[in-house]
């Protein structure tokens, strides 16, 4: 069980959170302009990483708020956590895989 | 029986407190401080159980955890339990226990004829055996199950309650033998917040098993009492003993289970049996000991053959002689220590079998000295006895080690005791993801980096000196509260001194070998509980199990309750000789928790019953209960299903529930519909984004109902939201989805339009809520509301005004899920109760019937009202709902807007929704029901599609039902079967799917 680090609330055990999948995928701007394959890119594909992830997690039964992680997915090492709208921290991604 | 085993002096018991207890009907006495396999030895029992496969009698092994024999099925009635470690059971007075897997009894067992057909019974022998036929298996695996397993499980209802806690600390350290308690005393005198587990009812470890052993010049016994004194009063520090940290998971997150009254004997009292820790560690110290290796040879496993180390922690800690007469088996130095206490202990010793040619060592030389006959380059190669070993064969080795001459003396004696060496106990470690390295020179595996915030330190790292156990756990114990980020206030003394008596050197023999060839010697086993032979893991081999992993799952080593705690590192140290590989190639198999089994009752904790999940109630629940009310859990909510009458069948009270709400008046709680309360200025902007129809144009005091998708376009939820103000709005729910709405809709709010400025709460439990519906519920709200105007100019459907009912402050919204004039009165939820008997004393007079979930779904059915998660599935578009006309064309985009338009969501042979009238109007089509075109005259048959809600509608006089039916509108008038399971075809055709007032005149009037 993890402890993630709320940016809001501090270090907190797993349970307080839900997953909410891969961060930083941004809803089209105009979703009518786009073709169906880039639409169901967007709906769902999700890259399944081996490394460092950039995910988002809900603080669900604290703050409610939604913020973003990276971590890494073999060690489920916590490398940061930050802001949903944030940019993601400088990390180096290579060496950690 | 008296206790002619137990010696007059020594031992950490309590000879003044004897305990009475009872093993296979038969009556014992025994002293604190014994485990009920001490008491036994005490007694001289050494048989305590039949083996799994071959029924050979077996005795006790160990002094702990790792025990693989003395398995015992411990209590009676609900108490019992299976498969409990006689080595780790401690005493209590009154006590019951008896053996396993013996029929009819421990002495005669009519299963041993097993160990007689052992020939054909070779590992893999159910796999190969029971194969075919297929259709075979069942009987064969009600046989099977017969003949394998070891204890039974109890067949009542646990008694006994358990408890889960939390914790944090600055420090764990895991276990509290000398290493534990250096690390502890190192860690707690530098202010860090310490827990100290240990599995064992006291402090020490193996320092009990020892004799003579001092500690900074004091014996080892007061050194014990003084750190444990020290850690006590030391406010940080908490010390869980007969606690077993059996898992090791992410991010330092231990889970211990403490016996907290097992020990008592049933006078648990308020206390939990046992309870959880959920512990989260900044740093761990594991000091988790080490296990003693038995040796491999001819029949090494008949009663009164056991570790070394054990038979000095019998003698020593619990002051008992486990046999007359001894031979020593040994590769290494424990052999020797074992043999000079047992001599000191007045026990026989005949001879001290020794692998190495030339033994040499503090021990050996201090054996020699005393007198002791040592028999170098030697081994047992082969035992008697039936019940209890008598009689051992010894041989004198090639100068390879590789083969046994001829054979030699035979030895009398009653007890064998055996050291191959010692396993650190890496489990923990393992678990943690630590990769574990072969160290040659110690000839077993000890951990190598550390993945998480851990250290190792004494024997389960592989240091095996009591000055360097101390020496390392002092260190690991300040090193740890350093991490941890404690800034020592303190100067911490100096580690603890004592003398280093290591086990070193050794001779490896991973199978003692044999004079005869192989087959025709007795059985060699690997692994004790699983009755893994060498023959067994050579026969793996020859048949292509290669990997260690699938040696393992051939023959079952390493498997069962003791996870091969003693078997394992033989078992890959043979596998490894047979194949003629490097045991590092060969690899270990996985460590998975628990270390030891943990009862399931401590996983369910106060979670059971009434307590697994929250039951909610809403505030008219009591007036419910009282009226008789049958409920159904809808999400946690108990809502009430039918209000039966006396002697009233569901059917009849749901048909006149029904008839009332339709003919004159009904109420019904609706409570328990999701209530979010919506502010902000672009609250319209908002639920224009997250519903398929128009919002902006919504007037205050009005409502709308509004159909709520995915982002794949698939419908997830429906209701009715109303215009409170402005930049105010109140969002209905369906009841089961009201959580999952709001995190849905925070979700959007947070990640994807920040920008907007809205607000959302949940309000669904501040506001009860009445529904009243029918001909005759103005009438009734209209004698209620004081001079609120009613008329539909003032209060047209699907409106709502704020006003008083029955003196009540109330938000009342005209909207109908039963196609009847309908009001939907809010009020606070403590008045929700006043407002409901105020509601039926003044309806009396109308007949006022309260009706339940079931009467609901079956008015909004005749009126082809869906119901999410009925007639929906997750798959389902408003599209195939036929409820394209609340999906706006004219909004640019709403979430699930653009997946409409895949080309899959546009096929006309999707499913959908239809209503069915089966032929004959009696006849209640089962939902779930699949439709089929044409008669049923050969399979497969194309299914069509399904029922999805059923009734027998009292209004129309015959049965409705709902269906989801490919390409389903443009079937209107087409006749289909519905094939049941009972063999029986029923008839219906296609129609719309409303039944009822399709102009909806009631409802508007």
């Amino acid at each position: 069980m993890l402890v993630i680090p709320c940016p809001h609330c501090g270090p907190r055990c797993e349970i307080e959170f839900s997953y909410g999948g891969q961060a930083h995928i941004t809803r089209p701007e105009d979703p009518a302009a786009i073709d169906d394959e880039t639409w169901a890119d967007y709906v769902f594909m999700r890259d399944n990483t081996k490394g460092v992830f950039l995910e988002r997690w809900v603080h669900a039964h604290g703050c409610r708020q939604w913020f973003n992680v990276a971590r890494h997915t073999v060690t489920y090492e916590i490398l940061a956590s930050y802001e949903t709208g944030a940019k993601p921290p400088k990390l180096d991604f290579e060496t950690q895989v | 029986m008296t206790q002619s085993f137990r010696l007059p002096e020594g031992g950490l018991i309590d000879r003044g407190r004897r305990l009475g207890f009872r093993f296979d009907g038969r009556d014992y006495m025994g002293c604190a401080g014994d485990t009920l396999a001490s008491a036994l030895l005490a007694n001289g029992v050494h048989l305590v159980g039949r083996s799994y496969k071959y029924h050979r009698p077996r005795g006790i092994l160990s002094a702990g955890a790792e025990e693989p024999n003395a398995l015992i099925q411990l209590g009676e009635g609900a108490r019992v339990e299976p498969n409990q470690r006689a080595t780790q059971i401690e005493l209590f007075d009154g006590l019951r226990a008896s053996s396993q897997n013996r029929w009819p009894s421990l002495n005669f067992d009519i299963g041993a004829v097993n160990n007689r057909l052992s020939r054909f019974l070779p590992a893999g022998f159910y796999y190969k055996t029971f194969m075919w036929p297929a259709s075979f298996w069942m009987k064969y695996e009600y046989i099977v199950r017969h003949a394998a397993g070891l204890g039974e499980a109890p067949r009542e209802r646990d008694p006994d309650h358990y408890d889960k806690t939390f914790a944090y600390c600055d420090v764990l350290v895991v276990g509290a033998g000398a290493t534990g308690l250096a690390a502890a005393l190192a860690a707690g005198r530098s202010g860090a917040r310490v827990i100290l587990a240990e599995q064992d009812s006291v402090l020490g470890g193996s320092l009990w098993s020892g004799s003579g052993e001092t500690i900074d010049g004091e014996p080892a016994s007061d050194w014990i009492a003084a750190a444990r004194t020290e850690l006590e009063a030391m406010e940080e520090v908490t010390i869980l003993t007969r606690t077993l940290a059996y898992g090791y998971f992410d991010h330092n997150f231990m889970a211990l289970v403490e016996r907290v009254t097992d020990h008592l004997g049933g006078e648990a009292g308020a206390l939990p049996r046992q309870r959880l820790w959920k512990l989260r560690a900044k740093q761990v110290v594991l000091a988790t000991g080490a296990i003693e290796r038995p040796l491999v040879f001819a029949d090494n496993d008949r009663p009164g053959i056991m570790l070394a180390d054990a038979c000095r922690t019998y003698v020593n800690r619990y002051a008992v002689r486990p046999g007359k007469r001894a031979v020593v088996f040994t590769n290494n130095e424990s052999g020797h220590l074992a043999a000079l206490d047992m001599a000191a202990a007045g026990i026989e010793v005949a001879a001290i079998v020794d692998l190495r040619e030339d033994p040499m060592g503090p021990a050996s030389e201090r054996a020699e000295a005393a007198g002791l006959r040592v028999v170098p380059g030697s081994a047992v190669i082969g035992t008697r006895g039936d019940r209890r070993v008598r009689q051992v064969q010894i041989a004198r080795l090639n100068a390879e080690g590789t083969q046994a001459l001829a054979a030699g003396e035979t030895l009398d004696c009653d007890l064998l005791a055996m050291s191959g060496g010692w396993n650190p106990s890496l489990h923990l470690f393992s678990q943690s993801r630590g990769k574990v390295r072969f160290d040659a020179g110690l000839g077993c595996f000890v951990p190598g980096a550390s993945a998480q915030a851990e250290r190792s330190a004494g024997a389960c790292n592989g240091t095996f000196g009591l000055n360097d156990c101390l020496a390392q756990g002092f260190a690991a114990g300040q090193q740890a509260a350093k991490d941890s980020g404690v800034k020592s206030g303190r100067k911490s003394a100096a580690a603890p001194r004592a003398q280093n008596h290591d086990f070193l050197p050794a001779r490896w023999c991973w199978e003692v070998p044999s004079d005869k060839p192989a087959g025709r010697a007795g059985k060699a086993f690997v692994d004790f509980q699983n009755d893994v032979t060498v023959n067994d893991l050579k026969l793996a081999l020859r048949e292509g199990y290669e990997s260690i992993e699938h040696v393992k799952r051939y023959t079952a080593t390493g498997m069962g309750t003791d996870q091969g705690k003693t078997g394992n590192v033989n078992a890959i140290g043979i596998v490894a000789q047979i194949q003629g590989r490097e045991i590092p190639d060969v690899g270990v198999t996985t460590f998975r928790p628990p270390y030891t089994p943990v009862t399931f009752g401590v996983f369910a904790g106060r979670d059971v019953d009434g307590l697994l999940d929250p039951a909610r109630k809403t505030p008219i629940h009591p007036w419910h209960e009282q009226a008789g009310a049958v409920f159904e859990d809808v999400g946690q909510w108990k809502r009430p299903w039918y209000f039966p009458k006396a002697g009233e069948t569901m059917h009849q009270a749901v048909n006149r529930e029904v008839k009332a709400a339709r003919d004159s008046l009904g109420i019904m709680d609706a409570t328990t519909l999701g209530k979010i309360d919506i502010q902000g200025k672009d609250a319209a902007e908002f639920l224009n984004r997250v519903y398929t129809n128009a919002w902006a144009k919504l007037a205050v005091g009005r409502c709308r109902y509004g159909l709520m998708l995915n982002e794949a376009g698939m419908v997830m939820d429906d209701g009715v939201t109303s215009r409170l103000g402005d930049a105010h709005y109140l969002m209905t729910t369906t009841t089961g989805n009201a959580a999952p709405v709001l995190a849905h809709l925070e979700e959007y709010l947070q990640t994807e339009w920040p920008d907007l400025d809205v607000h959302m709460t949940s309000v669904t439990d501040q506001f009860a809520t009445v529904t009243i519906a029918g001909p005759n519920a103005r009438a009734l709200l209209a004698e209620l509301a004081g001079d609120m105007d009613l008329s539909s100019e003032s209060l047209p459907h699907m409106s709502i005004r704020d006003g008083r009912v029955a003196g009540i402050e109330a938000r009342i919204a005209r909207i109908s899920f039963t196609g009847e004039m309908s009001y939907e009165i809010n009020v606070p939820a403590s008045c929700g109760l006043a407002l409901w008997q105020a509601l039926m004393t003044a309806g009396a007079k109308y007949g006022i019937t309260p009706y339940g979930t079931e009467a609901m779904h079956v008015l909004r059915a005749e009126k082809g009202f869906i119901i999410v998660g009925q007639e929906t599935d997750g798959s389902v578009t408003p599209i195939d709902l036929g409820m394209d006309w609340i999906v706006s064309k004219k909004k640019k985009d709403f979430i699930g807007k653009r997946s409409l338009t895949r080309p899959d969501m546009i096929k006309t042979d999707r499913k959908q929704l239809v209503g069915l009238l089966t032929d004959d109007p009696k006849e209640v089509l089962p939902e779930g029901a699949h439709l089929v075109e044409g008669a049923v005259s050969q399979t497969p048959v194309p299914m069509l599609g399904h029922v999805t809600s059923s009734y027998e509608s009292p209004n129309l006089g015959r049965s409705i039902a709902l269906a989801m039916i490919k390409g389903g509108r443009a079937r209107m008038g087409q006749s289909l079967q519905a094939p049941l399971a009972n063999g029986k075809t029923v008839a219906c055709t296609v129609t719309g799917p409303v039944f009822l007032d399709p102009e909806g005149t009631r409802l508007n009037d």
